[in-house]
């Protein structure tokens, strides 16, 4: 279901355009001053320009009010010309450190059920963050039936079925063999899922797409474990099993589970959140969320999938012909322009940066490509390092806006040449009643007046 | 002689023997597992497969399920399991294939032991695990009642839960693994 690239993609050299145009001509707003031509339509500019031009970008931001407030307050220095906060002590060290008050915007957006609070999902806000890495407190949820409180001292993870030594592990155990971290994302398999509506909805990015998010995962290689208990030479298939109030259970190829599975004790450094599996997950890189166990405490080897509730009757896909798609592990490419995006207002004309995330579960991101011009011409945009396997990856690309009509989007192509659709082609091929894996192109419309919305285009 | 698939088992068990012993060399853990006692995992092991593999000895009515089911889901699930704030539980009149889709137990689901088993992990949501495996029989019972499966003086038990055929049983297909030399363990083809 690749997309050949037939559209023309900008020239790469630019070095002429560089020649008409001094270090310091461009470092500011003034669009008359100066001219740097763009590579591609709408005004898209050499990836480049970021390491040898001083561009001054103005930044889309949040739509707040609070934001108008303080702008309007402006600072207040005092005679001497020092800040208030330089003029009396700090505040006391803290035992955890908590974000800014000032960035209390930066925060999940809970989606539960109405008769059952911890049945439903929390949004990570994509369109705050920078970087790949997403801050524990605010990496996406879904739960079944709400967090779990387990003391690990009273956790087991047993190891049973199809195996020559059925065995149980203490935390305590699993803390003492080796381990190895890795920086992966999860996101639900139904991440992004509105855009099968007929119309687009209108809600912050990360309101629409943020069930992903991105930490680097520490625990032990299930291979080790799984080679401990002697895995029978029958067994195809591993059931994991969560300690929570639906006791969650779902199967998992072996040849998975030995390949690149690790039982993750820690993210971002520290002990993993209760949110996110407390006191152990399964973490499977690049498979949709649901596989990646929370709270794990059973792994049972067996001949054939257990056929639970959340492989059949949710997280399959239902395509026109009336079948379903089974067994859809795999999360293929998708990017997502994280900045300008909807939930964020432009500033006028000018030079923008384009920001945003791509991600893969085959493997690494090759090529993010942008376009501002609903999808007629693209530019490769620069890829942040580090770019890792099934990690997030941040994309940039310099933008001069003309402050007109514009939309932009991107396109991500991963190791394996697959190349993340347009929304047509994905409905074409799997209908608009899949709800799970979503993955098309996401455009961004920016209207004239600023105001940035979800178009299908 | 060797049938094709069992010479494929058997060079896939070669295989894996090799890998096996690969990693042997490569990772040692320290091997601190404790031997897991038969009790113990009779008292874990919850699973329940399609071909009933699992499924606790038990009984129940569609009329006592709908005792229940009155009294312990409408008030999420709506009465008769449609209208509720969480998912419906039975009235596909759309089939699977029409501009707006029903996917409920009748159209969607594959088999009736998963109804059984999600039922008995995590309902009522507010008090899961609470419900005995006669009372769940009962609420399968009922629930495959009222999706047209089962007459209402039907009983169902361990013995022929597994035995009902759902609508959709054959109506999904295996993404992974996309090059899958066996048969489908589960539906043979
Ligand atoms: C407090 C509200 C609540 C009550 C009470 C409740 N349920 Fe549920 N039920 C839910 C929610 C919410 C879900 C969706 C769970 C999820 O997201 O995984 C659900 C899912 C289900 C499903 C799976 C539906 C599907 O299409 O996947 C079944 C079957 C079910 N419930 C049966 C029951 C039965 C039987 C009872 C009574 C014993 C019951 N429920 C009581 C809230 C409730």
């Amino acid at each position: 279901m690749t997309k050949k690239s037939t559209e023309t993609t900008a020239p790469k050299n630019r070095s002429t355009t560089n020649k008409t145009v001094g270090v310091n001509d461009i470092n500011n707003n003034d669009l008359s001053s100066t001219e740097i031509l763009p590579v591609a339509g709408g005004g898209i500019l050499d990836r480049r320009l970021f390491l040898k031009r001083s561009l001054i970008f103005t930044t889309a931001t949040l739509i707040t009010e609070s934001s108008v407030e303080a702008a309007a307050e402006g600072i207040s220095p005092t005679n001497s010309g020092q800040s208030p906060s330089m003029l009396k002590p700090g505040n006391t060290f803290s035992n955890y450190g908590l974000p800014s008050p000032y960035e209390s915007q930066t925060i999940r957006w809970v989606s539960a059920n109405a008769m059952a609070d911890g049945n439903g999902v929390s949004w990570c806000p994509l369109h705050e963050l920078e970087g790949i890495i997403t801050p524990n407190g605010l990496h996406y949820e879904r739960h079944h039936n709400g967090v779990p409180d387990i003391d690990p001292a009273n956790h087991q993870l047993l190891i049973h079925g199809l195996v020559e030594r059925p065995l149980t592990f203490s935390i305590d155990d699993l803390k003492r063999y080796p381990m190895e971290s890795r920086i992966c994302f999860v996101e639900c398999g139904g991440n992004s899922n509105a855009g099968w509506n007929k119309r687009p909805v209108q809600a912050a990015a990360g309101h629409i797409h943020g069930l992903v998010s991105c930490s680097e995962w520490t625990g032990v290689p299930l291979s080790i474990l799984l080679h401990e208990a002697g895995i029978r030479p029958n067994a195809s298939w591993l059931i994991a099993e969560a300690a929570d109030g639906v006791a969650m259970n779902i199967s998992i190829p072996v040849e998975k589970a030995m390949d690149d599975a690790i039982l993750a004790l820690y993210q971002n450094g520290e002990r993993i959140r209760p949110e996110n599996g407390y006191p152990l997950r399964l973490l499977l890189p690049g498979w949709e969320g649901v596989t990646n166990v929370k709270w794990l405490r059973r792994l049972q080897l067996t001949d054939q999938p257990v056929m639970s509730r959340n492989e059949t009757a949710k997280y399959t896909e239902l395509m026109p012909s009336g079948k379903s798609r089974q067994f859809t592990f795999e999360m293929e490419a998708k990017s997502l322009i994280t900045s300008p995006c909807a939930g964020q207002e432009m500033h006028g004309a000018g030079y923008y940066q384009i920001t945003g995330l791509a991600w893969s579960g085959k493997g690494k991101i090759t090529k993010v490509e942008v376009s501002a011009d609903g999808g007629k011409t693209w530019a490769d945009s620069e890829l942040q390092e580090p770019v890792l396997s099934k990690s997030f990856t941040r994309f940039r690309i310099p933008w001069k806006w003309d402050g007109s009509l514009a939309v932009i989007k991107s396109r991500a192509t991963d190791e394996t040449g697959y190349v993340q659709p347009e929304r047509d082609v994905l409905v074409k091929e799997r209908g608009r009643h899949g709800y799970f894996h979503y993955n098309a192109i996401v455009s961004w419309e920016i209207a004239a007046e600023g105001y940035v919305s979800y178009v299908y285009a | 002689m060797f049938t094709p698939k069992q010479c494929f088992i058997f060079m896939l068990s070669m295989f894996s023997a090799v890998v096996h012993a690969e990693l042997e060399q490569e990772i040692q853990g320290p091997k601190l597992g404790k031997p897991a006692s038969e009790e113990v995992i009779k008292a874990w092991d919850s699973s329940i497969f399609p071909d009933g593999k699992g499924l606790p000895v038990g009984k129940g009515t569609v009329a006592e399920g709908k005792v229940l089911f009155k009294a312990q889901c409408a008030i999420c699930h709506g009465p008769a399991g449609v209208g509720g704030t969480a998912e419906e539980l039975s009235g596909g009149e759309q089939g699977l294939t029409g501009e707006y889709p029903d996917k409920t137990i009748g159209t969607y689901w594959l088999y009736a032991t998963t109804l059984f088993d999600f039922i008995k992990r995590g309902m009522p949501l507010m008090a899961p695990g609470s419900l005995s495996n006669d009372q769940t029989y009962a609420l399968t019972a009922y629930l495959l009642h009222i999706n047209e499966i089962l007459p209402a003086d039907a009983i169902m038990s361990n013995e022929n839960l597994f035995q009902v055929e759902m609508p959709n049983r054959e109506g999904m297909i295996w993404i992974y693994p996309a090059l899958k030399e066996e048969p489908n363990p589960v539906s043979g083809n």
